[in-house]
């Protein structure tokens, strides 16, 4: 990545490698006017290293090549900001779906895939949801993979524990009562909670995705940072993961209209989109 | 515009609470113990109260009984806001009528998502 027309603070060729690793690994972009942000997000990291610049872990990276430290810089780096609940009304109407998936397939679980899940609260957020349903547990109950590119945030996310800050952000406190435990200052969610969440680690624009066919995909807030070219490529994943009709959910202010013919508007459920069927073999109760 | 009253007896946390609030686009309402709160609320029923739990003269326990017994037509929300923070003191100012729960230190987010979820935000 270059800065064509600013100069980023530090050294530009040390801030070019660093994005270019994160790209490269990741797909996300920094933004010239972002650059910025590259050396707040790694100042603890250089801190903990003992190193005193950008230039001094760049020339660590390109001594090493192999071991970690590639890993750390990506993970810093990476946008991981998320909340319980984000978006309510899209989380309900999930819900919603997915019973209607549910009565159509009562012989199979319903699968879903929150891609990007970051911490884990937006599959803990869902798994929670489906509980209130009555969807959680049993052949009722959705199988739901979540998966994310970055290692530390499925480590926390498998851990299931919050700060008081996260833990107060978008979650009522009687689903905190019902769902979590105080654990020394911070909350952890009760393992028959986290249970209901298969996580694994899964790079979108590198990666397979999971395997099996799902119904409902969440990918949102990941594709913000990612080349048009990139998101074409990742719809095409996210599509080929998808039973025929399936659901893609996307965050607010994203969308697949422009970038690719596999998806298209859910008349049934607003904001959501289809999968095309490429077989007329079964139809879908989403129209 | 939406109203809040803060409850609090430290001036410190009420003016964060009302900075706060005051860029949500609450009209910010302040009193420094549940006595002064009630009286607040007689005059006039805000929409929600932020309640500290210690207090001088009544405690936000004993302000949301009296709240309870006072036979205003319209209760606010009311939203906890201490640094009580373990299970026994928020299932016990829930059981006892509290809204919603927020544990200090909060920042912004913290609070506008609590707002939100009591439906004022
Ligand atoms: C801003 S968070 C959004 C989390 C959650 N979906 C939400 O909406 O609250 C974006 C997440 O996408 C992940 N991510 C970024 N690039 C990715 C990629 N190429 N493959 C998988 N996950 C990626 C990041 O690690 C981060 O956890």
């Amino acid at each position: 990545m270059h800065f064509p027309n600013s100069t980023p603070p530090g050294s530009s060729g040390a801030m070019n490698l660093i994005s270019a690793l994160l790209e490269q690994r990741t797909g996300q972009q920094i933004a010239a006017n972002r650059a910025w942000r590259i050396e707040t997000a790694l100042k603890p990291l250089l801190r903990e290293k003992g190193l005193a610049s950008l230039d001094q872990l760049v020339a660590q990276l390109v001594a090493t090549r192999t071991g970690d430290l590639g890993d750390q810089v990506v993970d810093a780096l990476l946008n991981q900001e998320t909340s319980f609940f984000r978006d309510a009304a899209v989380l309900d109407m999930l819900v919603d779906a997915t019973r209607a998936l549910q009565a159509e397939t009562p012989e199979r679980k319903v699968r879903i895939w929150s891609s990007g899940c970051s911490t884990g609260q937006e599959p803990l957020s869902l798994a929670m949801l489906f509980d209130e349903g009555g969807m959680g547990e049993g052949l009722a109950a959705p199988e739901i993979v979540a998966t994310d590119v970055s290692p530390a945030a499925l480590t926390r996310a498998r851990a299931g524990r919050y700060s008081q800050f996260e833990i107060q952000r978008g979650l009522p406190v009687r689903r905190m009562m019902t769902w979590f435990d105080g654990a020394g200052g911070d909350w952890a969610a009760k393992p028959e909670l986290l249970r209901r969440i298969q996580f694994r680690q899964q790079n979108l624009t590198a990666d397979a995705p999971p395997p099996g066919k799902f119904d409902v995909v969440l990918c949102r807030n990941v594709l913000l940072y990612f080349s048009q070219d990139v998101r074409r490529q990742v719809f095409g994943i996210l599509a080929s993961a998808l039973r025929p009709g399936g659901l893609l959910v996307l965050g607010a202010g994203e969308t697949v209209i422009g970038l690719t013919d596999q998806f298209k508007p859910c008349d049934r459920f607003r904001g959501f989109y289809r999968a095309i069927e490429t077989s007329p073999a079964r139809r879908s109760a989403f129209g | 515009m939406k109203t809040c009253l803060v409850v609090d007896d430290s001036k410190v946390i009420r003016k964060v609470a009302r900075h706060i609030l005051e860029t949500l686009d609450f009209e910010v309402r302040e009193a420094g113990d549940g006595r002064e709160a009630l009286d607040s609320c007689m005059a006039a029923t805000p929409d929600v109260v932020l309640l500290d739990w210690n207090m001088p003269v009544m405690s936000g326990m004993d302000f949301l009984r009296a709240l309870k017994d006072s036979g205003l037509p319209q209760r606010p929300k009311v939203v906890f806001c201490t640094t009580e923070n373990g299970m026994a003191y928020i299932r016990a100012a829930i059981e006892a009528g509290a809204d919603e729960y927020v544990m200090k230190p909060f920042d912004r987010e913290t609070l506008e998502s609590k707002l939100q979820i009591v439906g004022v935000a």
